[in-house]
């Protein structure tokens, strides 16, 4: 059996998720598409049944990929049983999907999720009365705190088992005459939908809809038409309209007589706003948790990285003095070996770890849409709007979902320039350049200098590309989620999952990458590659070596660094370059072209022409940003 | 009258939305349709977004957008 999870935005649900999911849930793609799913074995009476997180929505209107997506999927007969996740504490708004849902007719359960918020909020929900309303069993639930979610999972399964179909919503009798009309004329029409749900789709204009109904039957279209028309002149708007408002209403209808109204506690939660999103605090609140962000990926790495180098530099030292002095080809595998081993566990995980957990602790609190709401004016002055940032503050994990996340831009131009200011934005494996190479050597200090440096680069580049490609989107319409804390479970599940990825995808790569080079290495092909690296290595006076790393950073970017060390022949970088070609090479592999596994995101998400353009462009900007540093840090070294 | 010459915390009613269907109807997704009863939280400084609150759930528009939606003073 499959049950579905679905549910708006911030409803909770993939909190819901992560509570049941085990740590081998697995993230997949719909067949064709970017649109991501989770998908989990979950034991529900003594059997394993699939839980399916699908993407959050606010309705399954067919607007953007995600819902048709969703409605595809849930109609497709692979859902056995839907679980309608309600945020408690706004129940009428997320009741208007609910009523999208009921007309689908599948087997549905709602869980009444945030009861505890409802409570607060001084909100009593006549639970009993909704169920016979829509003829679903209804299950209070805190999933946040675990509360609810047995007895949810029973009622789905036992739902599922029946078949049990919802009761269907009646809307006003013009709307009724008319869906009457087009079933009789759509009975011998094959969808996926039931009839009535495909009626209802047709008048309000699903074009993807439409077109699948016209391919068998080409004269429905002038019936069609006929009603939209009479409905116009009826009720003086469009059947989009119409059809969406009788759904809200009947939404509204129903919560209004489920609902009663008690006293709103204020609590501290309601006063957080003031601050963190007060006209001057704000900014200092955002700076500051940013700083102690970053800070603390900093220090928390540096105490691993030290400790876990020291060891694998002993290793290597004990293997070449175990197998000779790296003359045979044997030592130089094994030497390469251990350096792409140590790469990942030594050098990136100690960052990347703290770094998705401390991303995840900020978005579950809900503070990621606060700092659009924050930056939109500022990023209005490089042409760009507040939710833009989220790609950039994703990108600082990795460039890959950040490139994703400009999903949630709805504008072609904005998530162009999102994406391809995103991949300048110096991602983990960067930023154990970044660290390795700058702030164990150099000072933590000059690290932060490079970061603002890459910040004012980003902005000159969103200048100028929005002075190229000029905006014509309408501007920011995003929701403030409610203040939460966090779970360790879903912070943690989350974080795995990331990591995982890069475990199982990366690292391979990046140990397979580092053999490679021990042995080019060996063979002396390394001269051909730096040869070809030498024009852009030669004006930012840095040693001809560089080449290779380079090149094999392109595959991964901690490449750069781990290959660094192998190229030059040693770990311990101030031997052999000068603190001048250290921050230079740092600044140039900050910008220079987006490793393979963003490239290919690029290409999928938008075309290798814009791929082909990213890569041009990087290559443009970490040149001139590399001559840049160059000149400073000779002034100042 | 325009939602962005509303003062803060005044509760509002939503009379019309000027502008294209696909941001109309991702006002009506969160709730904002004619008819509704809405009050400005809060301006960000710099002509930034305003966040309004909606049946307790807090929203927040650019300005461009909250220009076009007209409200009346209840």
């Amino acid at each position: 059996m499959r049950i579905g999870l679905i549910g708006q935005p911030n409803c909770g649900k993939s909190t819901l998720f992560n509570q049941v999911a085990g740590y081998k849930a697995e993230t997949g793609n719909f067949s064709g598409t970017s649109v991501t799913f989770t998908e989990s074995g979950v034991r529900v009476m003594g059997t394993v049944v699939d839980v399916v997180d699908l993407p959050g929505t606010y309705s399954l209107a067919g607007t953007n990929p995600a819902e048709r997506e969703v409605i595809k999927y849930l109609t497709s007969k692979e859902v056995d049983v839907v679980v309608n996740v309600l945020d408690a504490s706004h129940l009428s708004l997320g009741l208007s999907m609910t009523v999208e849902l009921l007309e689908l007719e599948i087997p549905m359960v709602i869980a009444l999720n945030m009861m505890d918020e409802a409570d607060r909020m001084g909100i009593r929900i006549d639970v009993a009365m909704l169920e016979d309303l829509f003829g679903v069993p209804v299950i209070p639930m805190i999933a946040s705190k675990g509360r609810g979610i047995q007895p949810l999972f029973v009622n789905a399964f036992q739902v599922g088992q029946k078949k049990q179909k919802p009761i269907q919503p009646e809307y006003s009798a013009d709307i009724e005459r008319a869906l009457t009309i087009l079933i009789d004329n759509l009975q011998n029409v094959e969808s996926h939908l039931n009839t009535r749900a495909l009626a209802l789709k047709l008048l309000e204009g699903d074009q993807a809809v439409l077109n699948d109904v016209l391919k068998q039957n080409q004269g429905i279209s002038a019936d069609i038409k006929a009603l939209k028309k009479s409905l116009y002149q009826q009720r003086g708007q469009s059947s989009e309209w119409i059809i969406n408002g009788e759904r809200v209403a009947f939404a509204n209808k129903i919560a209004s007589s489920v609902i009663k109204q008690g006293k709103r506690k204020i609590t501290f939660r309601d006063r957080l706003d003031d601050f963190l999103l007060h006209p001057i605090l704000g900014y200092v609140g955002l700076v500051l948790i940013l700083y102690l962000f970053f800070q603390s990926v900093y220090s928390f790495g540096g105490l691993i990285e030290a400790p876990l180098m020291a060891l694998f530099g002993q290793m290597e030292a004990w293997m070449i003095s175990l197998l000779g002095n790296g003359e045979s080809i044997l030592t130089q595998i094994l030497i390469g070996l251990i350096q792409g081993i140590s790469g990942g566990v030594a050098i990136v995980l100690p960052y990347l770890v703290p770094f998705l957990i401390g991303l995840g602790v900020l978005e579950d609190i809900g503070y990621l849409p606060r700092i659009a709401f924050l930056m939109d004016a500022l990023m209005h002055k490089i042409g760009l709007h507040g939710k833009s940032i989220v790609p950039f503050i994703l990108g600082f994990g990795c460039n890959v979902p950040a490139i994703m996340s400009t999903r949630i831009l709805e504008d072609k131009r904005e998530r162009f320039i999102s994406a391809a200011l995103s991949t300048l934005v110096p991602c983990a494996a960067r930023l154990a350049v970044v660290f390795g190479l700058v702030a164990f050597y150099l000072g933590p200090l000059l690290a932060l200098v490079i970061y603002l440096f890459d910040l004012f680069v980003i902005a000159l580049t969103a200048r100028i590309l929005s002075k190229i490609v000029p905006d014509t989107s309408p501007g920011l319409i995003l929701e403030m989620p409610v203040y939460r804390i966090p779970t360790v479970r879903t912070v943690f599940n989350k974080a795995w999952w990331r990591i995982r990825e890069f475990i199982v995808e990366a690292w391979p790569l990046l140990i397979v990458g580092s053999v490679v080079l021990s042995i080019l290495n060996f063979f002396d092909v390394a001269i051909y590659l730096n040869a070809l690296v030498r024009p852009i290595s030669w004006i930012l006076g840095l040693p001809q070596e560089v080449g290779v790393p380079l090149i094999f950073g392109v595959l991964r970017k901690e490449l750069s660094l781990v290959m660094l060390g192998q190229a030059l022949g040693s770990m311990t970088f101030p031997d052999v370059l000068t603190a001048v070609q250290m921050i230079t090479y740092a600044v140039f592999v900050v910008f220079y072209i987006p490793c393979l596994a963003t490239m290919v995101v690029i290409r999928k998400e938008m075309g290798g022409k814009i791929m082909w353009q990213i890569v041009g462009m990087t290559t443009l900007i970490a040149t001139l940003a590399g001559l840049v540093a160059r000149g400073l840090s000779e002034i100042f070294f | 009258m325009q939602l962005l010459d509303t003062p803060k915390n005044k509760t509002v009613r939503i009379l019309t939305y000027e502008g294209g269907i696909g941001v109309g109807f991702k006002l009506r997704q969160l709730g904002l349709c004619p008819g509704r009863e809405i009050k400005v939280l809060r301006y960000a400084p710099m002509g930034g977004p305003v966040m309004i609150d909606i049946d307790g759930r807090s929203v927040a528009l650019g300005r461009g957008i909250a220009a076009r939606v007209k409200v009346e003073v209840i």
